[in-house]
């Protein structure tokens, strides 16, 4: 909301300019209605499909002296094995969740880097029921396998911790229900999605604005249209960093999540 | 009236978009095309991706492992080398030394035998030398002789006026003179005196 006040004051000086609203995320492809097939869908397919040529062709033939491309699929496959599912889960069950975290990785990280990658150019993860499709995947392993564990009551149970007094637990179980039911999963999802789609209408505006001024403005406009599109290219660098960052901190939280589900006390 | 104009375009614009939907709602194509591909990978990953790494990774361990173990078999390999080339080299000294003191030995036989040789020789020449001097003396004696007797007899017959060399000769007063000479009997001026 705020972010359309301030595209309606550009838009006031420019005159004609459209500035870039939250519509231009909605592209349907196919169809119409709730079940369009839209362009953040094809490309998660398209996405899918270049990950997995990618990973089943560098592991084809996974030789002890990597090649290039194995090179790079096992430093990813290393990173979040070692250096998430090892470090958090711990060393007896991590094994078991690499599919799952390496999954996650780099499905939103090839994702996210669509974000600035041309010709597809569109963050995937913008588009909010996508971050909620991967969240519903976390939310429903981290809770099946603690049920799993121990049972559905004294899963509850164990959501308070022992030894408190017995005034304060009926407080700390409903903010504990509420952490593990409604907190986490609307974070884990609305952070990816919001970071997404605020750098990505960031550049829109940046690069968008800067076209509009230098192709209709006066000098003055023309030089800050140049000064928009450097800042454009700034923040696309900046993006690329944040878009590596959700992917890595989502792998990593939702480690966290079933690394809670799976120890004793949480 | 500018800022009117766009305040009222952003505002059909925030109804078109909401009319399209909030942002924070989810598209329902979309979430649904989030599981189905998030299961795609899922199931390539957990299939195809995940054994042959981690078989990779095995078989890098077992690989560094083996190359250990190799390694220290080698190791073993050499020390062992190294323990029988000092035993042969300890062997080889051994060795040298004996020829060396068989070969001292040898020395020391051959000089004496060389040595008595050359003493033997230098005897030989000696000898020979002393018999050769002896000769010569001997013959220079008896050349001497004669020469004497000649001068002696020709001196007489210069002092007599006549010949004595026949009669000398025949007689042989000189050889005599000169035995008895030799043997100290003789006095010269007897000789003068008479003659």
């Amino acid at each position: 909301m705020s972010l359309n006040v301030l595209g309606s004051l550009a838009s006031a000086e420019g005159g004609g300019f459209e500035t870039p609203t939250t519509a231009e995320f909605y592209q349907p492809l196919l169809f119409d209605g709730p079940l369009a097939i839209t362009r953040p869908a094809v490309v998660l397919m398209l996405s899918v499909g270049l990950i997995a040529w990618f990973l089943i062709a560098t592991t084809r033939r996974a030789a002890i002296v990597p090649s290039k491309g194995q090179w790079v699929t096992e430093g990813a496959y290393g990173f979040i094995r070692n250096g998430v599912a090892r470090d958090i889960i711990g060393s007896k069950d991590f094994l078991r969740f690499v599919p799952l975290l390496f999954t996650m990785f780099v499905l939103i990280l090839v994702n996210n880097l669509f974000g600035v990658i041309p010709p597809v150019q569109f963050p995937t993860m913008s588009r909010i029921g996508i971050p909620i499709a991967l969240t519903l995947v976390v939310y429903v392993v981290y809770h099946y396998i603690g049920i799993k564990r121990v049972g559905l009551g004294a899963y509850f149970k164990h959501l308070v911790p022992d030894g408190l007094p017995g005034w304060i637990v009926p407080l700390i179980f409903v903010l504990e229900v509420i952490t593990f039911f409604i907190t986490r999963p609307l974070t884990l999802a609305l952070r990816l999605f919001g970071n997404m789609f605020a750098g990505h209408l960031l550049l829109l505006l940046f690069i968008t604005g800067g076209e509009y001024m230098i192709i209709h403005g006066g000098i003055g406009l023309k030089i800050a249209g140049a000064g928009s599109f450097a800042m454009a290219f700034v923040l696309t660098i900046f993006e690329i960093l944040i878009e590596f960052l959700q992917a890595y901190i989502f792998t990593l939280l939702a480690a966290t999540y079933i690394a809670g589900s799976l120890s004793d006390e949480h | 009236m500018q800022l009117f104009t766009g305040a009222t375009q952003v505002a059909t614009l925030v109804t078109a978009g909401e009319a399209e939907q909030l942002p924070v709602l989810p598209h329902w194509g979309e979430l649904i095309f989030g599981v189905i591909a998030f299961a795609i990978l899922y199931w390539i990953v957990r299939e195809k991706v995940v054994p042959r790494l981690e078989k990779m990774y095995a078989d890098r361990t077992a690989a560094i492992e083996g190359g250990m173990r190799q390694a220290e078999e080698a190791q073993q390999e050499a020390q062992a080398a190294l323990e029988q080339y000092k035993a042969q080299l300890a062997e080889a000294r051994v060795e040298a030394a004996r020829i060396r003191a068989e070969a001292q030995e040898q020395g020391a036989a051959i000089i004496a035998e060389l040595r008595a040789q050359a003493q033997a020789e230098a005897n030989r020449i000696a000898e020979a030398s002393h018999k050769q001097i002896e000769a010569e003396r001997a013959q220079a004696i008896v050349s001497l002789r004669s020469e004497v007797g000649r001068l002696s007899t020709e001196l007489a017959s210069r002092i007599v006026g006549e010949s004595l060399q026949d009669e000398v000769r025949q007689s042989g007063i000189v050889d005599r003179f000169l035995a008895e000479l030799e043997q100290g009997g003789a006095r010269p001026e007897t000789v003068g005196q008479d003659a």
